[in-house]
């Protein structure tokens, strides 16, 4: 499933690279916020489901290569992490739902 | 004495440092800016920081050789040292207990050890922006076995900070001072923490940029302009 498909699905907003979204597989899920954690555990093609919207998250998507990170609960993205994730192709999605209840949906898709 | 101070200064050996940071600007733009005594704290290192001893002292101007550590809940704390052998032995002993991640500098930056000519005589590999394998309530006991003193950084942030990542501050941890990066908020921040009123508050700038580096606002008033006198004054 794509992140768009994953988008509509799930009725996520676009926070940035809303135009990645068609191209980028998700084949999985992880949810965390220790960022050290997560870089070491996330894999490639994850929906990350995150709080932590900053620049270093930026870094942990491409270094995960994950297919996108969802801001759960409203949690918001920082100005600068928005630049990065443009510069660096990461998709970013925002929900006011929390990790489980949208792990729960994803499960169910993939 | 009143000192100017500014202990929390990142240099391009930090990958989200600019390369502007060099050992000879950190110096010299403090020089200008009037401070008394600084202290560099890279992420996770403090191999950048015999260069800077080096031009500060040329420079008369007192440097602490520090590391901002970030625990294993990735919470920051400033760490200051007597010594540069002591500086270096604790980021030694800071690497063997961090994931052996691979910096990538087109997405995290690049990680520059320089000498005192600002040549670049290395780069770090390993990736200094993760957790190390120190919990936030071994650290004041860690870092004294290197005979340093630290305390939790920017606690005024919402990510990397002991409030936003632990929800509290209080004896248990050990610390003797606390950082306000936003010193406005330092009655709000007491208030809902009054254990803050036990700590000496600093205020530093956090500084990864040279336009970042503040002008002195800030003092700590110890008996002289040593790192000796300034380190027993927060640790006491």
């Amino acid at each position: 499933m794509t992140v768009k498909e994953l988008q509509k699905k799930l009725n996520l907003q676009y926070i940035c690279n809303e135009g990645l979204a068609e191209e980028k597989e998700v084949t999985g899920c992880y949810c965390g916020d220790l960022l050290s954690w997560v870089m070491s555990k996330a894999t490639d093609g994850d929906a990350w489901l995150t709080v932590m919207g900053n620049v270093t998250s930026i870094g942990v998507a491409v270094l995960t290569e994950v297919a996108c990170i969802i801001l759960t609960e409203n949690a918001p993205a920082d100005a600068d992490a928005i630049k990065r994730a443009e510069e660096n192709d990461v998709v970013i999605l925002g929900t006011e739902k929390n990790a489980y209840q949208v792990a729960v949906e994803i499960s169910k898709l993939i | 004495m009143k000192l100017h101070y500014d202990f929390h200064i990142h240099s391009c050996l930090s990958p989200c440092g600019d390369s502007d940071m060099t050992p000879n600007n950190i110096v010299n733009f403090a020089k200008l800016m009037g401070y008394d005594a600084i202290a560099l704290t890279d992420h996770n290192t403090a191999l950048n920081c015999p260069a800077v001893a080096k031009i500060a002292e040329k420079n008369g101007i007192t440097f602490i050789p520090g590391m901002e550590l970030c625990t294993s809940e990735e919470v920051h704390i400033v760490c200051l040292f007597y010594t540069l052998e002591d500086a270096l032995s604790f980021s030694d002993y800071v690497k063997s207990t961090m994931p052996p991640i691979k910096n990538k500098p087109s997405v995290f930056g690049e990680q520059l050890i320089c000498d005192e000519n600002d040549n670049v005589i290395g780069q770090e590999e390993t990736l200094l922006v993760t957790a190390s394998g120190i919990s936030t309530e071994r650290v004041v006991k860690k870092v004294q076995e290197y005979n340093g003193i630290c305390y939790p950084a920017h606690i005024d942030r919402s990510s990397f900070s002991i409030l936003s990542n632990l929800g509290v501050i209080d004896e248990y941890f050990g610390f003797k001072c606390a950082e306000i990066f936003d010193i406005t908020k330092e009655d709000e921040l007491k208030q809902k923490h009054p254990y803050l009123n036990q700590l000496k508050i600093l205020s530093d700038s956090d500084a990864h940029y040279l336009e970042n580096m503040r002008l002195p606002q800030q003092t700590v008033d110890v008996a002289e302009n040593t790192v000796k006198a300034i380190l027993d004054y927060l640790n006491c």
